[in-house]
């Protein structure tokens, strides 16, 4: 397994930005989407080789995956010592979603030669995704906590540039910023957590980190254990810290407002980054530093274990109300990652004890695989329908009869439905969440429920419901050109069988294989739960009637709570426009146009001032000049007199 | 009555004060140049006086005399010169007129 191979992994997808946004706009504005496209078939064919020889050919070293740093270069040394490095870290984890990232990357490249075909910037957009695949693929990749946090803002960069490709949208305009400035905030907290953390552990490489901050005998331990704030020591502060930065990104509770807005972007961007991988960073930067979470501090692990479930049952509740479908499948994103989070949470470290690890890769694995469908299917439908609202739908399976299909995989997959892929990983968490924590284990059965209802609402409400009254706007195109049915097959027959990976073989919290049984008992609770919302879904949406409506009446105060997403938006406005622009803003402007812009006014008006009164005593009369001088010298005399 | 050096020095203070007097307030500047040479003169006045009697046989005083006269007589040339020059910028020879020195 050669350092090159794995280093070419993100580096074409670099190599495509550099020639698309540097010549795209000239040279390739036809062509961009193929080099695109290509520079990713090579990612992935080298990153499937790579999973391949490190999982069944070098990675294992007496049954227990081994973490290999295949390259390591010093890149900045501040004294001899200190110095960031830059480094290629391969572990079952980040190999896991080298493939996921490519592989989701690779469908959205394909797909967007279809979706974006006749876009007046198609080469750049085509730069965008390849910047983003690279910083995702470094951010992977990372070796240490530095490394990866600058990967971490490149891919904030790269999400803000997708976002707001639609600049003339002022909508997206806006939700391009929110989205910015909120992960943003969240990451000041990652790097502060980044700066305790390397201080206690005195180095950012994350190896030798979680080895000196898991051992209980180290010095580097005690003092991070010892220090502290407000009773808490400075290694729950450092990893809580980094946690809000994981969870800025990841949309959790309470820095979830950007995500919705983010739908504004390109659907099949909302496929790759705000449904399968960027979003997922925050459990995957929880899943790198898990030992230190799992072994050191106990109660931030019941910090995430809890943000999580509250997320998950929020979002699925919101998700329940939205009418525009892009949304409903944000907020089931929020809720499906809030699923991986509270998996962390409840995990312990090694052993039978690490299920809920697996558990919460398996289902960031099959997650990303059915998300991405079905974005991507959403994407499709509003290709043709040119809509994004529930409404204007309806009666659609007959019209694109290949998004239909794959679509219903997806939600199946979504809702938990055996045999397809999003089952096997649900009962998974589910069962180490029994065994962890009854309350959150209730939490997530409902949730679950709760998700099958509003997948099924949006997919009945889709594709049956009323039959589709074309708006005469769609210019009477087919279902989809064969570049967006092609991803769409691709995933589907992924969502059906992925479940099927033996998934606990490969990864687990500490690199030993875990022999996870399959519990029959475990699945009935969660698949009834998941049939009772499809039934539900089926009796208020699979054809027009009056219930929903009648329902949304009897629970007013819910529903309207939930429509108006619990109101977190407006409350996160009145803090800031009412209360920070308010307290601090406009009192540090007054401070600033009255106090310190008056002492420099101050100072320039005094000497405006003084000088017009000085300038009088010249007035060029040689006379006047001669009398002071007389003047001068009589009381020089009177001085010398006197003294 | 003999004159001494007391009368001497009130005649020379009258005579620096007069030239003083005369440079303040009279306008013209030819007059005001007179004024100056009053009040050099009233210098010379002094330093004979001094050195005839603080110093009697030296000639110390009589040689800055000597030099004060044909520095005034330099002076005057100079001056002379300006003043001529003043006329032909501001057609007047008046003090008050050439205040440019002001910006």
């Amino acid at each position: 397994m050669s350092a090159i191979n794995i280093a070419l992994i993100p580096l074409l997808p670099l190599a495509s930005f550099l020639l698309l946004g540097l010549f795209g706009k000239k040279h390739f504005k036809e062509s961009g989407g193929i080099i695109g496209t290509l520079s990713l078939m090579g990612s992935a064919g080298l990153s499937l080789f790579t999973a391949y020889n490190y999982f069944f050919v070098s990675g294992k070293v007496n049954g227990v995956y081994q973490q290999l740093e295949v390259l390591k270069i010093q890149w900045l040394e501040f004294v001899p010592g200190v110095s960031i490095d830059m480094g290629l870290l391969l572990d079952p984890i980040s190999v896991m979603m080298l493939v996921v990232v490519t592989f989701i990357s690779l469908m959205v490249h394909v797909y967007s030669l279809g979706y974006m075909k006749g876009e007046e910037r198609f080469s750049v957009y085509y730069s965008f995704l390849s910047l983003f695949t690279f910083s995702m693929l470094g951010l992977v990749l990372s070796s240490n906590i530095f490394q990866i946090y600058m990967f971490w803002e490149l891919v904030g960069v790269s999400s803000f540039l997708l976002i707001g490709f639609y600049f003339e949208k002022p909508s997206a305009v806006a939700a391009s910023k929110k989205a910015f400035i909120v992960t943003r905030f969240a990451d000041l907290g990652f790097l502060i957590g980044i700066l305790i953390l390397a201080f206690h552990a005195e180095t950012l490489d994350f190896k030798i980190l979680i080895q000196r901050l898991t051992d209980v005998s180290s010095p580097q331990l005690h003092s991070a254990i010892a220090g502290g704030l407000f009773g808490i020591s400075a290694l729950t502060w450092g990893v809580l810290l980094v946690f809000a930065g994981g969870a800025g990104k990841s949309a959790m509770m309470p820095f979830h407002i950007w995500l919705p807005d983010a739908m504004e972007g390109p659907t099949p961007v909302s496929a790759l980054i705000h449904a399968a991988t960027m979003v997922v960073a925050g459990v995957y930067l929880v899943a790198r530093l898990f030992p230190v979470f799992a072994i050191s501090c106990p109660g931030a692990l019941e910090v995430v274990m809890y943000v999580g479930a509250a997320s998950a049952l929020f979002a699925a509740v919101i998700a329940c109300t939205q009418t525009d479908i892009k949304r409903v499948l944000a907020y089931s994103t929020m809720s499906q990652i809030g699923y991986m989070m509270f998996a962390l949470g409840v995990s312990g470290y090694g052993g039978e004890n690490g299920l809920g690890f697996t558990a919460s890769m398996f289902h960031l694995f099959t997650h990303a695989m059915f998300k991405a469908l079905l974005f991507l299917g959403a994407g499709a439908v509003i290709h043709y329908v040119h809509s994004n609202e529930m409404g204007d739908m309806g009666g659609l399976r007959r019209k694109m009869p290949v998004t239909h299909f794959t679509f219903l995989i997806a939600c199946l997959a979504i809702a938990g439905v055996p045999p397809f892929s999003g089952f096997f990983s649900k009962e998974e968490i589910l069962t180490a969440t029994f065994h962890s924590n009854k309350l959150v284990y209730g939490v997530a059965l409902f949730t679950a429920g709760l998700t099958a209802f509003y997948m099924f609402r949006l997919y009945f409400s889709i594709f049956w419901k009323r039959d589709f009254v074309s708006h005469g706007q769609h210019g009477g195109h087919g279902e989809a050109p064969f570049t967006m049915k092609l991803p769409l097959v691709i995933l589907g027959l992924l969502a059906m069988v992925t479940g099927f990976v033996p998934f606990s073989e490969f990864v687990s919290s500490d690199g030993a294989a875990l022999h996870s049984e399959f519990h029959l008992t475990m699945a009935i609770a969660p698949v009834v739960f998941g049939l009772v919302g499809i039934l539900i879904a089926f009796v208020m949406y699979k054809s027009e009637s009056d219930l929903p409506a009648r329902v949304s009446v009897a629970m007013r105060g819910l529903y309207k709570g939930a429509y108006h997403k619990f109101y977190i938006d407006e409350l996160y406005l009145f803090v800031t426009k009412k209360i920070v622009f308010n307290l601090v803003g406009r009192p540090s402007a007054w401070i600033d146009k009255n106090v310190v812009n008056g002492l420099v006014d101050a100072s320039g008006m005094f000497a405006q001032d003084s000088s017009e009164e000085l300038s009088v005593w010249q007035s060029g009369k040689v006379q006047n000049y001669a009398f002071w001088f007389l003047v001068g010298a009589i009381g020089l005399v009177i001085a010398f007199v006197i003294l | 009555m003999e004159v001494g050096l007391t009368q001497i020095l009130f005649l020379s203070t009258a005579l620096f004060f007069i030239g003083m007097y005369g440079f303040l307030t009279r306008r013209n500047l030819i007059t005001m140049l007179m004024a100056v040479e009053l009040m050099l003169n009233a210098v010379n006045i002094n330093f004979i006086a001094f050195n005839k009697y603080l110093w009697g046989g030296k000639l110390d005083g009589v040689f800055f005399t000597i030099f004060i006269i044909a520095i005034a007589a330099a002076e005057a040339a100079v001056a002379i010169a300006i003043v001529i020059n003043i006329y032909r910028n501001f057609g007047s020879i008046d003090a008050e007129d050439a205040d440019s020195l002001k910006l």
